[in-house]
């Protein structure tokens, strides 16, 4: 029996707050508080100062493999995520080939096994290709461990095939994500339109690109009665048109990428093209909007929307560049510089890091009861790291933040009640 | 800790002397006018017997056009050649680039040839800031026009026309007419009127040519021609690119010139003594008139000697910049 002591213990999803010990057997919680009596001590993790939480679930990573393992593979970013603390990944379907066959999604899911670093679950294509023509064999993939499904930034453009795809996941109770973005108003756009992108003579992505689909997605999500998720929103007025249809009872999540939380257009003045990202850094008023709905709840979960790319992929004009952030290493500390602002309370990061993400997917982790899987992020909220190529240990250095120090260092990582990472002094 | 990139950072030497041209915007009025000087002075020379001054000998410039213009790079070399460099004109089109050979791999090839000077065109808003990051610190960039961003050279080159023609910028209002959207000129030439002190700027154009919230510019903006053009004492025509007409910009060349096309007619809502610019080509009957872009207000001849003197400035001034930047 191994025992987590002296801990800041913070289990949301069963309102726990308060320094205590939690006690682990078997790859699961089998005490929190007094130890259970019948098992012997074999391990003692000092906790004194630290946080113990429930490991987090990134919503939004974009695994490189199969297809693109020049930037990165499941080995490296599942080793990466589980020194950030971070022990279930939901995968984007945007490998190569797409998510959209039982042998895709059983090949990943068996290289993360292998790796034995964190938990990866699938998100599987909406449509064949994401062409956005033929559906998917959700019943199969689901089967196949997919926990929901989605075109990613590929959009189904013709509304009958998106409904009967909605239609369809209904039929088998299943889970839809949108990445909403309307590509004709995207077109070749490469940030957010405004007087940024006027005066820096790039090709701006309006905001209507996001509403417009955001909107369209809402009436066919009610039509279909589908359960669904919106995932990395990036303008404010898609937050108030979901927030609208909560209100009329619609049964509807969103998240958001943290680094919307933290830039906006500007931030992109002087082509550093690290500011390159999808959903593009939108204004001022958006970044505002995003953070007021994190207080209120208008998003329910903060994720990475994690990128790595390989060098060159980001060493071009902006326009040349790919779009995205390796940030998954990033995600716990830019959460905690929430906390330090006093925007939210560190409780509710944790929830929206754990015990919220999972509610939205219906994932089996994310709390800490007795009986729940040993997941469990230990992490010093106030010991600084800096940021740099060898810090770093996913395989995508296409960070913001190379050559910051940041706050909030992972110190264990536990997986099933195996130790999958520990901060060496 | 995370800022965005002043431009002056990489443009300027920490004199505040000139190492790279890459864009108009932020550059302080002392530096724009010591450009048009310096132009002034050249142009003075380029009447007289002997063209040639040596300010440049022995430095290797590299015309660099990822983009095809004869127009502007045959402008540089010529203020090159004037300056006594050794020029060489290469022309990447796309299909090369496309062989694999990245950006940063074409410039490593050229700066093993000891280069001087880039003279960029490259289709890519940026592409001149990303190159002069990436050269070695002894190699100066001119930016030639990046994308829709800038083309500080032709700006530079309007405002030594205006200078000539009116002496002054103070009380001066200026329209700039057309492809507002597209235009790295409409945007250099912005960011240059205002640093010297117009009294006005304004844009013509319809909505599907102009850029969102263009005003924060510090422009004002008009949808109509005739109320744009009204008083002005500068009118600087833009070119429209044959690919944006008959298209979901534009209805027709015809409809596009009846609306925003400069006619005699127009001109003369302007001030009698209103000078008319084009970057040139000219499409004759789409953007203007024959009679007005060879009449007696038109600059457009005279755009293209001030041209080269302006080149002439910049590239020397550049290379006096990273001379005095590279002996710290």
């Amino acid at each position: 029996m191994i025992k987590i002591e002296n801990g800041r213990l913070i289990d949301p999803a069963n309102n726990i707050d308060k320094v205590t010990d939690l006690y682990i057997e078997n790859g699961l919680v089998c005490g929190v508080g007094d130890a259970p009596t019948e098992s012997k001590i074999t391990q003692t993790i000092d906790a004194t100062d630290q946080v113990v939480c429930p490991g987090l679930i990134d919503l939004s990573v974009h695994l490189r493999e199969p297809g693109f393992t020049h930037k990165a593979t499941i080995a490296s970013e599942t080793n990466a995520a589980a020194s950030a603390g971070i022990t279930t990944l939901v995968c984007q379907p945007t490998t190569k080939p797409v998510i959209d066959s039982t042998a895709v999604a059983e090949l990943i899911q068996d290289r993360a096994k292998a790796s034995a670093k964190a938990k990866v679950r699938p998100i599987g294509a909406l449509t064949v290709n994401l062409e956005g023509k033929q559906l998917s064999p959700m019943a199969a993939l689901t089967n196949s461990g997919c926990i929901a499904f989605s075109n990613a930034r590929a959009t189904v453009e013709n509304s009958q095939t998106l409904l009967r795809c909605l239609e369809y996941a209904k039929t088998h109770e299943l889970m839809v994500i949108f990445n909403p973005q309307d590509n004709s108003l995207v077109a070749n756009g490469v940030m957010h339109e405004g007087s940024t992108s006027s005066e820096m003579g790039l090709v701006g992505i309006s905001e209507s690109a996001e509403t417009i689909e955001v909107a369209r997605c809402l009436i066919l999500i009610e039509q279909s009665g589908v359960r669904a998720h919106f995932g990395q929103i990036s303008c404010e007025r898609s937050i108030n048109l979901i927030a609208q249809a909560r209100n009329n009872g619609l049964q509807v999540t969103a998240d958001v990428a943290i680094h919307h939380l933290f830039f906006t257009d500007e931030n992109a003045k002087g082509f550093n093209s690290m500011f390159h990202v999808q959903p593009p850094l939108r204004s001022q008023l958006d970044r505002a909007g995003l953070l007021n709905a994190l207080v209120t709840n208008g998003i329910q979960a903060i994720c990475s929307d994690h990128q790595p790319h390989e060098e060159a992929a980001k060493h071009a004009p902006f326009a040349a560049t790919e779009p995205g952030i390796s940030g998954i290493e990033t995600l716990l500390p830019l959460g905690l510089q929430l906390v330090e602002q006093g925007l939210i309370s560190l409780p509710q990061l944790i929830e929206k890091l754990t015990s919220s993400p999972a509610k939205i997917l219906q994932l089996d982790v994310g709390s800490l009861q007795v009986g729940a899987a040993a997941d469990i992020t230990i992490f010093d909220p106030s010991q600084s790291w800096s940021v740099d190529q060898e810090s770093l240990n996913s395989a995508g250095k296409n960070s913001i933040y190379i050559g910051s120090t940041l706050k909030g260092k992972v110190t264990h990582t536990l997986l099933d009640g195996e130790l999958v990472y520990k901060l060496t002094a | 800790m995370i800022e965005s990139i002043d431009h002056n950072l990489l443009q300027l030497n920490d004199k505040g002397q000139l190492k790279h041209f890459l864009t108009t915007q932020d550059l302080p009025a002392s530096l724009l006018n010591e450009i048009l000087d310096t132009a002034n002075s050249f142009l003075d020379m380029s009447s007289q017997q002997v063209k040639k001054v040596p300010l440049l000998r022995g430095k290797t410039v590299v015309n660099l056009f990822f983009e095809p213009s004869t127009r502007t790079s045959s402008t540089f070399e010529l203020a090159a050649t004037r300056l006594s460099a050794d020029v060489l004109n290469l022309n990447i089109s796309s299909s090369s680039t496309s062989k694999g050979e990245s950006l940063k791999d074409t410039l490593m090839t050229l700066e093993a040839m000891n280069a001087d000077m880039f003279v960029v065109r490259h289709p890519d808003s940026g592409a001149a800031h990303f190159i002069a990051s990436q050269v070695t610190p002894k190699i100066a960039v001119i930016n030639a026009g990046d994308g829709r961003h800038a083309h500080p050279t032709q700006a530079m080159l309007d405002m030594l026309t205006i200078k000539r023609a009116k002496g002054r910028f103070e009380g001066l209002v200026v329209a700039v007419v057309g492809d507002i959207l597209h235009s790295r000129v409409a945007r250099s030439q912005i960011h240059a009127l205002r640093t010297l002190g117009v009294e006005e700027i304004r844009v013509i154009a319809p909505k599907t040519l102009l850029p969102k919230d263009i005003e924060m510019m510090g422009v004002k903006v008009f949808n109509n021609f005739e109320q744009g053009i009204k008083d002005c004492d500068v009118v600087g025509m833009l070119r429209l690119q044959k690919e944006r007409m008959n298209s979901a910009l534009l209805p027709s060349e015809s409809e596009f010139y009846k609306h925003y096309g400069l006619s005699q007619e127009k001109l003369k809502l302007a001030k009698p003594d209103a000078i008319v610019m084009h970057p040139g080509p000219i499409n004759r009957g789409v953007e203007i008139e024959s009679a007005v872009a060879d009449g007696p207000q038109s600059t457009i001849l005279q755009q293209v000697t001030n041209g080269i003197a302006v080149r002439m400035a910049v590239m020397s001034m550049a290379i006096t910049g990273q001379l005095n930047s590279a002996a710290q």
